[in-house]
């Protein structure tokens, strides 16, 4: 099967069909592994025990960008290609994407409250992360107003390029602003400042979450191909319905 | 393994985040099914799909 048969929804069904319980079983193991070795990992000299947080809301802080910039791909593709699976794409990504904003938005507060003293500061990070989740609730509405799904798809494609304006100012605030947020100490140059008594958990949930991710969006694509056909045969029955009475 | 003084903020953290992955794929889960029941009912009530093929077919 090469790319271009994707293109075909019914050989995508059948691709995603097979490869969910394979993708689900993976994801469900490295799930454990990263919850085990998020519990034996040692306290932090600074954060204490706190530092388990990091182990969930990193990962769900990276996903909440990578998704978006999936969805700016998939936008790409439904104006440039008008590929017939990528607008299914970006909208079946919009409600997990959101989850892991409002994931990374929480577990950060709560993260924030012992260790900065409140749970929310309106710095750089913060805020560009809040416009993102804001964002992902627009895009989902978005999809829900518009009846017409071709005019829907162009509608969010356009306001999914705009917003990807906001990953490079979400990914620098750090650097460019004055903020109680912490820099990046994963990805940076230099490499990793991380110790690999944190790292290796870290990395593990990251791989675990983007897998659960894969998981989601595959099934939810499903899920999406599944409803267009429900509104396609729809329409066949009240066209049948009209030619009867006609 | 010890969570210290800051037990409740780990633990709402994780619980937190097992709920709302728990709901996503009750959600997707429930979804699929939904679809499946809609697409069955319409073929059942003589709708066909241009191709001829059963819009449940996924091989």
């Amino acid at each position: 099967m090469t790319l271009i048969d994707l293109a075909n929804p019914t050989r995508f069904l059948t691709l995603a069909t097979r490869l969910l319980p394979w993708l689900a079983a993976a994801t469900a193991i490295l799930l454990a592994i990263g919850l085990y070795q998020s519990a034996m990992a040692p306290d932090d000299y600074q954060q204490g025990a706190t530092v388990k947080i990091m182990f969930i809301h990193v990962p769900n802080a990276w996903l909440s960008m990578f998704v978006w910039g999936v969805m700016s791909l998939a936008a790409l593709g439904t104006l440039v290609w008008r590929h017939p699976l990528a607008d299914v794409a970006a909208k079946a990504a919009a409600p997990i994407g959101a989850a892991f904003t409002f994931l990374a938005l929480v577990t950060g507060s709560l993260w924030g409250r012992p260790m900065w003293g409140t749970y929310w500061e309106w710095d750089a990070r913060l805020t560009s992360v809040l416009i993102l989740f804001l964002m992902y609730l627009g895009l989902i509405a978005l999809w829900r107003a518009v009846e017409d799904p071709s005019r829907a798809a162009r509608a969010a494609a356009i306001l999914t390029l705009v917003g990807a304006i906001n990953l490079p100012i979400i990914k620098f605030s750090v650097d460019w602003w004055n903020t109680l947020h912490q820099p990046a100490s994963v990805m940076r140059m230099g490499g990793s400042s991380l110790d690999r008594a944190f790292l290796i958990p870290l990395l593990v949930m990251a791989v675990a979450f983007s897998l659960l991710f894969l998981t989601l969006h595959l099934a939810a694509m499903r899920n999406e191909i599944l409803r267009r056909r429900v509104r396609a045969l729809q329409l066949i029955q009240v066209a049948q319905a009209s030619q009867r009475s006609a | 393994m010890s969570l210290g003084p800051y037990a409740t903020f780990i633990l709402t953290s994780y619980l937190l985040v097992m709920a709302v992955v728990l709901i996503l794929i009750g959600w997707i889960t429930i979804d699929y099914h939904r679809q499946r029941r809609h697409l069955r009912e319409l073929e059942a009530g003589g709708a066909v799909r241009r191709s001829g093929r059963s819009a449940t077919d996924m091989k």
